[in-house]
C-alpha cells in the first residue's frame, strides 16, 4: 500500500508540473497549429535559468518568473525566424533548441548540472511553508498542483479574452485574422511566445523539485509534451464539461503514469525515452489525429462550380 | 463609354487600377504576362460584375486589389488613397473580401458567436476584455435572423459544422459588419448548391442595397452577372474586351452575354 502510495504520490508530483509544458505544448500545436520543436531547448532554459538565480541567492518565485520570461523570449525568436525570415515551423524550433544547448551551458556556467538542495525553493520557502515540513510530500504535492491549476486557470482565462480569441483564429484560419486586418505571424509569435514561457517556467518548477537543474533534462519534452496532449484530448476531450486544458493535465498525468509503470515493471532506465517515443506513435495512431501538418489544410471540400 | 485609360483625379472612384503591369513567373520558362498598362476604376456607388474566360485576369485584378498579389507596375488606389504599399492586412481594414471557398471567410474551430465578436471587434484593439459578450447574443441573434438559415438558434455551435451555404452567408454579413469602402465578392456562389447560392446572391443584392457599399463581385455565373449591379465588364487575356453601365447594361439580354462569352472562350481554344 506504502508503494502504491509512493508511486501516485511521485506520478500527480511530477505529472502536475510537467502539465504545465503540456498547456505550453498545447498552446502551439493545439491552438496554433504549430508544431514547435524549441520546448525541448526551453524547457531546460527554465531549469538552468533557475539554478544559476537560487545559487546566487535568488527567491525562488522571482527565478520562476525570470524562467518564465526567458523562455517567453526564446519562444519569440522562434517565432521571428519562422515568420519574418520564412524559416519553416520545424526548423526554426531546431535552430532554437540547438542554439539554446550552448546559452543554457552558459548559464550553468559550463557544467551540466547545478545541484541546490539546500537552498530555499517554492517547495519550501513562502506559502509552501505553511505545511509542515514533515509532511514533506504533501506539501510537494500541494505545491505542484496550485501551480498547474492556476496556470490552467490563467490560460482558461486568457484563450476567452480578445487577444485569446484572435489567437485561436490565427491557428484555424490565418486568412480569417487577415480580413479582421491584423496580423497573423504577429499572433504565431504571440502564441510561441507564451507556449515557451510555460514551458520554460515548467523547467524551472521541476528543477525546484529535484534541487537540481539537468542541462540535458531537455531532451524528448516535444515528445512529453504532445503525447500529453494527444491522449488528454483524445482520452478527454469529449467530456463536454471538461475544458481542454484539464484534458491536457489529465493526459500528462496518465502518460506519466505509463512510464511510470513500466520503469516499475523493471524497464532498463536506458529505455526510457524509447519508451516515451513509441507512446507518442501509439498516441498518433491510436488517435487518427493528422500529425504536424495538414489539418488546417483538410477542409470540408466543396467544389462544384456552377 | 467613358475613357478609363486616363490619369484624372481619382476623387470619384471607389477603387481604381492604373497602368497596372503584372507577370507571372517572370524570368523562368512558365512566363505568363498578363497584364500590361492595365487600368479600371469603378466609381463611387456602384456595383461592378466582372466576368471572363480562366485565366483572364479577373481574380489576379481582385488579388492585386486586396494585396496578396503585387504588381510589378502601377498604381493601386482606394476611395482616391493609394494602398499599394500597404500589407495585405492592413488593406483588410479598408475592404471586405468573399472568397469562393466557403472555408475561407469564418473560422471553423470557432462558434458562430465567437466568429462574430472577432468581427465586430476589427479595427479595435484585441485587448484582455472578455472576448465574448453574451449580452449581445440578442443583437446578434437579430442579425442572424435575416438570413433565414436559422443560424440564430446556433450561436454556440463551431462554424465547420454549418452547410457551405450557411457559412457563406455568415461570411458575407461578417465583412459588411464594419464600415468598409468595398466589398468584393470573389466568385463567392460558385462552391454553393443552386439553393444556397440562389440565396447567397439574394442576401448579397440586400446588403449592398441596404449598406450603400460598392461591390466588385466576380463571378462565372452570366445570369448572376447580368442580373447584378449596374456595370459588367468582361476580361479576356488581360484586357477589359467589353464594358456596359447603366441602361445598355439593364438591357443587355443574357443571350447575347453568352454569345460573347463564347466569343472569347472558343477564341482561347483555337489559339492555345
Amino acid at each position: 500500500m506504502d508503494i502504491l502510495f509512493g508511486l501516485a504520490a511521485n506520478i500527480l508530483q511530477e505529472g502536475f508540473v510537467y502539465a504545465i509544458m503540456a498547456i505550453g505544448v498545447f498552446v502551439t500545436y493545439r491552438v496554433l497549429n504549430f508544431p514547435d520543436l524549441s520546448v525541448d531547448g526551453t524547457f531546460p532554459l527554465g531549469a538552468c535559468v533557475t539554478g544559476a538565480l537560487i545559487l546566487g541567492g535568488a527567491d525562488p518565485w522571482a527565478a520562476c518568473l525570470v524562467s518564465f520570461l526567458c523562455g517567453a523570449a526564446a519562444g519569440c525568436v522562434t517565432g521571428l525566424l519562422h515568420v519574418r525570415l520564412h524559416i519553416t515551423d520545424l526548423l526554426s524550433g531546431i535552430l532554437v533548441m540547438t542554439g539554446l544547448t550552448s546559452i543554457n551551458l552558459v548559464v550553468t556556467g559550463g557544467s551540466s548540472m547545478l545541484a541546490y538542495y539546500s537552498r530555499p525553493t517554492v517547495f519550501s520557502a513562502g506559502p509552501a511553508a505553511l505545511i509542515p515540513a514533515s509532511a514533506r510530500v504533501w506539501r510537494v504535492l500541494a505545491v505542484a498542483f496550485a501551480f498547474c491549476i492556476l496556470i490552467k486557470l490563467a490560460v482558461d482565462w486568457y484563450l476567452r479574452t480578445k487577444s485569446g480569441l484572435l489567437l485561436r483564429a490565427a491557428g484555424d484560419n490565418p486568412q480569417y485574422v487577415v480580413s479582421l486586418g491584423r496580423d497573423p505571424g504577429m499572433q504565431k509569435i504571440l502564441g510561441l511566445t507564451l507556449g515557451n514561457g510555460l514551458t520554460a517556467l515548467s523547467g524551472s518548477v521541476l528543477s525546484q523539485q529535484a534541487g537540481s537543474a539537468n542541462v540535458w533534462s531537455g531532451t524528448g519534452m516535444v515528445v512529453m509534451g504532445l503525447a500529453s496532449v494527444i491522449i488528454g484530448t483524445s482520452l478527454f476531450g469529449r467530456v463536454k464539461i471538461m475544458r481542454a486544458t484539464t484534458a491536457v493535465v489529465l493526459g500528462t498525468v496518465v502518460y506519466k503514469t505509463c512510464l511510470v509503470v513500466a520503469m516499475q515493471l523493471g524497464l532498463p532506465a536506458n529505455y526510457l525515452k524509447l519508451l516515451m517515443a513509441v507512446l507518442l506513435t501509439v498516441a498518433l495512431v491510436a488517435n487518427r489525429a493528422a500529425p504536424f501538418r495538414g489539418k488546417g489544410e483538410k477542409r470540408d471540400a466543396v467544389s462544384s462550380d456552377l | 463609354m467613358p475613357s478609363l485609360q486616363t490619369s484624372e483625379p481619382a476623387r470619384g472612384f471607389a477603387a481604381e487600377l492604373r497602368h497596372i503591369d503584372k507577370t507571372f513567373g517572370a524570368g523562368t520558362a512558365e512566363e505568363v504576362p498578363l497584364f500590361r498598362d492595365f487600368s479600371f476604376a469603378m466609381e463611387k456607388g456602384s456595383s461592378v460584375s466582372v466576368v471572363g474566360s480562366n485565366g483572364s485576369g479577373k481574380t489576379t485584378l481582385l488579388n492585386i486589389l486586396c494585396g496578396s498579389v503585387r504588381p510589378d507596375a502601377g498604381e493601386v488606389l482606394l476611395d482616391g488613397a493609394r494602398i499599394d504599399r500597404l500589407a495585405e492586412f492592413r488593406r483588410s481594414r479598408l475592404l471586405g473580401r468573399v472568397f469562393q471557398d466557403p472555408a475561407a471567410g469564418t473560422c471553423p474551430r470557432l462558434t458562430v458567436l465567437e466568429n462574430l465578436s472577432l468581427a465586430e471587434n476589427k479595427g479595435r484593439r484585441f485587448g484582455l476584455s472578455r472576448g465574448v459578450s453574451r449580452k449581445r447574443a440578442g443583437f446578434w441573434r437579430a442579425q442572424l435572423e435575416q438570413l433565414h438559415l436559422g443560424l440564430e438558434d446556433r450561436l454556440d455551435v463551431p462554424v465547420g459544422s454549418l452547410s457551405g451555404g450557411q457559412r457563406q452567408a455568415l461570411a458575407l454579413l461578417i465583412c459588411t459588419m464594419a464600415p468598409i469602402k468595398l466589398l468584393i465578392l470573389d466568385e463567392h456562389t460558385a462552391a454553393l448548391d443552386p439553393k444556397s447560392s440562389e440565396n447567397v446572391m439574394e442576401l448579397t443584392e440586400r446588403f449592398v442595397r441596404e449598406k450603400g457599399i460598392p461591390v466588385l463581385m466576380v463571378t462565372h455565373n452570366l445570369k448572376y452577372a447580368a442580373a447584378f449591379g449596374d456595370r459588367l465588364i468582361m476580361m479576356h487575356r488581360g484586357k477589359i474586351v467589353f464594358d456596359v453601365s447603366g441602361a445598355q447594361k439593364k438591357t443587355l439580354g443574357i443571350r447575347e452575354l453568352t454569345d460573347r462569352f463564347d466569343e472569347i472562350s472558343i477564341e482561347d481554344g483555337n489559339s492555345v
